[in-house]
């Protein structure tokens, strides 16, 4: 057996025991530890599934901001720990014989999968060059399945309405509550100055370099939102009013822009979200930077969660 | 056995523990966190056949990888509105799960956040 091999099963095995730990350990909180962990092999096994974009993605999103947000919760939710009783022991013995059908139903599916496999990757690598893009993957979000992204950042923008229609009645338009550690002198108020001009810089290169090279819009948006709330945590500064004009326009600044190419698209191109020869790349550029921060700050507003407390001046 | 049949085994076994505690789970947050364990074996399931397309110069069909990122941030759309819907459940009812519970102290007070 190469080391490669070694290492792949020992990675699968450790998923799997972090993966069953989340699963039946008896603290929620221990639970939600567990899932940042799991997060992060998981990021580890996309690397070797040679899938850096979606290694990144999950590392920053799946594993950092809904880590982030499910501690939060966990924290609040805590008093209501002992109220839950477990279903009985035959509920539990059916769900796991139910459960491990499926799972071998769909380990046997994985397995004889037809050979050679059908893929799509000679065809994205052969319209690649005329876009000026050289990441494939960046080339089908942006490219090829331009509405897919498109819809899904209307989706992003949904769901944040969805969070912030159930603050109460009162307190809509207020400040999201987040439990900041105000240490003047504390690590984390250090590292909440140290580390942000840091991680915008690196932000930017992820979104530039997302053309070229594994990154883009969701990863560079996803390290700001980690700035940001790092900033927010440690007191440095306060959450923003949900009711501010200047933050709304943010919030649905990228869509709009990417919609606007996109119609512009029946002008100067043959359609919807079609790119006129030669203008691709700086066009999906353009949509890129305004998405990075439309994502960075909709994500952080979907962790903070609705707004709960009204800051009179 | 490749690395992505290996990965293919392991993304099932995750679906099936996350179906697990999505059904005996009692809180709705540990319900939550299965959904998300069982969303992380699903989108295995395409890294592994993104892995097992490779060709054309590209070491995995970018088609699924593309999809997967898309996933993922609707995934973390849908478990922020969850968790927001949760924690508005807890503040209305001072509970945390959905379980027909045995009739409590009457008057109990609901409002405890």
């Amino acid at each position: 057996m190469s080391p490669a091999t070694i290492f792949d099963i020992g990675l699968a095995v450790l998923v799997l025991g972090v993966a069953a730990w989340t699963i039946l350990v008896r603290d929620t909180f221990a639970a939600v530890v567990s899932f940042v962990v799991y997060g992060l092999l998981v990021a580890l096994v996309w690397v070797r599934l040679s899938a850096v974009d979606v290694a990144l993605t999950e590392a920053a999103i799946g594993s950092g901001v809904t880590g982030m947000l499910l501690l939060g919760a966990a924290a609040r939710l805590r008093p209501a720990e002992a109220g839950a009783t477990p279903p009985s022991a035959l509920i539990c013995a059916s769900a796991a014989g139910l459960c491990t059908l499926i799972a071998m139903g769909l380990a046997a599916t994985t397995l004889i999968l037809p050979d050679p496999a059908p893929t799509l990757a000679p065809a994205a690598m052969a319209g690649l060059p005329a876009s000026g893009l050289g990441n494939p993957v960046t080339g089908v979000l942006f490219v090829y399945r331009a509405l897919d992204t498109l819809l899904e950042k209307v989706v992003l923008v949904l769901a944040l309405v969805g969070v912030w229609s159930l603050a109460a009645d009162e307190e809509w338009g207020g400040t999201p509550e987040i439990s900041a550690t105000r240490q003047p002198d504390g690590i984390l108020t250090f590292l909440a100055q140290l580390l942000p001009p840091v991680g915008i810089v690196l932000a930017i290169y992820m979104f530039w370099v997302g053309a070229d090279h594994p990154g883009g819009a969701f990863q560079g948006g996803a390290l700001l939102t980690a700035m940001w709330l790092l900033v927010l945590m440690a007191g440095v500064r306060t959450a923003p009013a949900t009711g501010l004009v200047a933050l709304r326009l943010v919030i649905v600044a990228g869509p709009v822009i990417f919609l606007a190419i996109g119609f512009a698209g029946f002008a100067w191109a043959d359609g919807f979200l079609s790119y006129p020869a030669g203008y691709a790349k700086p066009l999906i550029v353009i949509a890129e930077a305004a998405l990075t921060l439309s994502i960075g700050v909709t994500l952080g507003l979907l962790a903070l969660g609705p707004p709960a407390r009204i800051d009179r001046q | 056995m490749t690395a992505a049949a290996l990965y293919g085994v392991c993304a099932a076994a995750l679906v099936g523990f996350g179906l697990f505690g999505l059904i005996t789970s009692p809180q709705l947050l540990r319900k939550i966190l299965a959904f998300n364990v069982i969303g992380s074996g699903v989108f295995m399931l395409f890294g592994v056949i993104a892995r097992r397309g490779a060709a054309g110069g590209v070491d995995a069909d970018p088609v699924p990888q593309a999809l997967v990122i898309t996933g993922i941030v609707v995934a973390f759309s849908a478990t922020a509105m969850a968790v927001a819907l949760l924690l508005r459940l807890f503040k209305a009812t001072g509970e945390a799960t959905l379980a027909v519970s045995a009739p409590k102290d009457a008057g109990g007070d609901g409002d405890r956040s």
